[in-house]
């Protein structure tokens, strides 16, 4: 007690909330670096909201991690291919199953087109030339994916400036297109994918070449990634079960022209402003990316093989 | 903050950070996966208070808002991770050396707040645009990834900071 009597109680620190004489505790939170911390955080959001100033900053911080997500994804890549082998013999029955119903249709088909392709060899001479400008694609593996809290679907991977990738190329893979580059260092890009709800890519339904604009982070659809494509025109319908590709920019940037980006599985109309909406399934699974390609133009410098309009290899 | 405190929490954080976006997106559900950052700032807030908790959380949110395939507004992580840091802060206070179901039960909570402020801030800056139904399933799971792995991870890093703090300060 005497103890606490000679204690100097001037200090107002020294009282507690409850306006007791405790010593305050060292490790509690000091009000003064919560605010200051707040405002910085105030601050990073103004500054990265207004203009590109952090971006240096994300360059520098890719710079470290990119590598070590490389390495990371590199070593772990046989635990994580364990879910894949968790694939039931019922299930890869269905899937042969649906592969062979599928290639009987596609079979079906190729015998009726020979007439059309014999059309489309007279067009062949005239997209001759266009061959030539083709484009080439610089393999990557993707290292890492941006988690689902974070809202965003951005994935890294393992290839970047010093590859001859910039920002805005395409991403494909096998199956269509994965997204758009957002930003690079020297060993390492992030991609944006097209499910993500800020992607926005030029679509066109390829059984009318009506274009259309499909957007990402869609909630139409039944479960998984979806994406919706909506036509310019507002009387057009898009027909279920069409291919979307994309209709390319100018300049094949941000997205080149003629990639599949998906199937139409349902048309939504709305009521209020009489525009239809599509679902589109995309060709692409994007919780399993793996192999995916970016186009850069031919003849591009790379410090790793490109393949080349051609389908060849090339160092 | 002692200088190695610092650095073994860098180290911690940044290891935490690769784990997370480069090994467990082959395992995630429905894209969400444990927040292990989350994991290394409620371990630090718990052993050696609020005011490491904030400081710390607020540095693991910068890197995580700028490390390679993050692409939102930086300050976003900072700010859920500052206020979760802060939150286990004022639990350590009231329950002094905790039990398992006490850390679960904290974690749950940051968890759940980290998200929640994150998913917020959001959709202020209209920064994805994305529906309150798929906000609430992924702060669920999460909620649950995280209380999961507590029981392995947490002891294991509550031992490494509380080695690191000096006897006398005990």
């Amino acid at each position: 007690m005497t103890q606490l009597q000679n204690r100097p109680v001037t200090r107002r620190e020294g009282l507690n909330r409850r306006g007791s004489l405790e010593p305050r505790d060292p490790r509690a939170p000091r009000r003064s670096t919560a605010v200051a911390l707040l405002l910085a955080c105030a601050t990073l959001i103004t500054l990265d909201q207004t203009a590109g100033a952090l971006d240096p900053a994300r360059r520098v911080v890719g710079e470290v991690f990119g590598p070590a997500e490389s390495a990371v994804s590199t070593v772990t890549r046989p635990v994580t291919s364990i879910p894949g082998w968790f694939k039931t013999r019922s299930g890869m029955k269905d899937d042969l199953a649906k592969l062979r119903a599928e290639n009987a249709q596609l079979q079906q088909q190729v015998r009726t087109t020979d007439y059309d392709r014999n059309r489309l060899a007279e067009y062949d001479g005239l997209t001759k030339a266009a061959e030539d400008l083709g484009y080439a694609v610089v393999p990557t593996h993707v290292v890492a994916l941006g988690p689902a809290q974070s809202f965003h679907r951005t994935a890294t991977i393992d290839a970047g400036s010093a590859s001859g990738i910039k920002p805005d190329m395409t991403v494909v893979a096998a199956q269509g297109l994965v997204g758009r580059v957002l930003r690079v260092t020297s060993t390492t890009a992030t991609v944006l994918l097209i499910v993500d709800g800020d992607s926005t890519v030029g679509g066109r339904a390829s059984s009318s070449m009506k274009v259309g604009f499909v957007r990402g982070g869609s909630s139409l659809g039944d479960g998984g990634d979806s994406l919706e494509l909506q036509l310019v025109d507002r009387s057009a319908t898009p027909a279920t079960g069409d291919t979307v590709v994309t209709w390319g920019s100018a300049k094949a940037a941000p997205y080149v022209s003629g990639v599949p980006i998906g199937k139409v599985t349902s048309v939504y109309s709305s009521v209020r402003d009489s525009s239809k909406t599509a679902a589109v399934q995309p060709y692409v699974d994007f919780g399993a990316l793996d192999l995916v390609g970016v186009v850069v133009p031919s003849g591009t410098k790379s410090d790793r093989a490109i393949i080349d309009a051609d389908g060849r290899f090339k160092q | 903050m002692s200088g190695r405190l610092v650095a073994m929490s860098g180290l911690l954080v940044a290891v935490a950070l690769i784990l997370q976006v480069s090994l467990f997106d082959a395992f995630a559900w429905d894209g969400v996966v444990p927040d292990l950052v989350l994991m290394v700032v409620v371990a630090g807030a718990l052993s050696r208070g609020g005011q490491v908790g904030m400081v710390l959380g607020f540095g693991a949110g910068v890197l995580m808002d700028l490390a390679p395939p993050a692409d939102h507004a930086v300050g976003r992580w900072a700010l859920a991770l500052l206020v979760a840091g802060y939150v286990a802060g004022r639990f350590r206070q009231d329950s002094g050396r905790a039990g398992v179901l006490a850390v679960m039960a904290t974690m749950a909570a940051c968890s759940f707040v980290a998200t929640s402020i994150y998913a917020l801030s959001g959709m202020i800056l209209r920064d994805p645009a994305v529906g309150f139904g798929q906000v609430l399933q992924v702060i669920g799971i999460g909620l649950v990834w995280d209380v999961l792995l507590t029981p392995l991870l947490l002891p294991g890093l509550l031992t490494l900071y509380s080695r690191l703090e000096p006897a006398h300060a005990r």
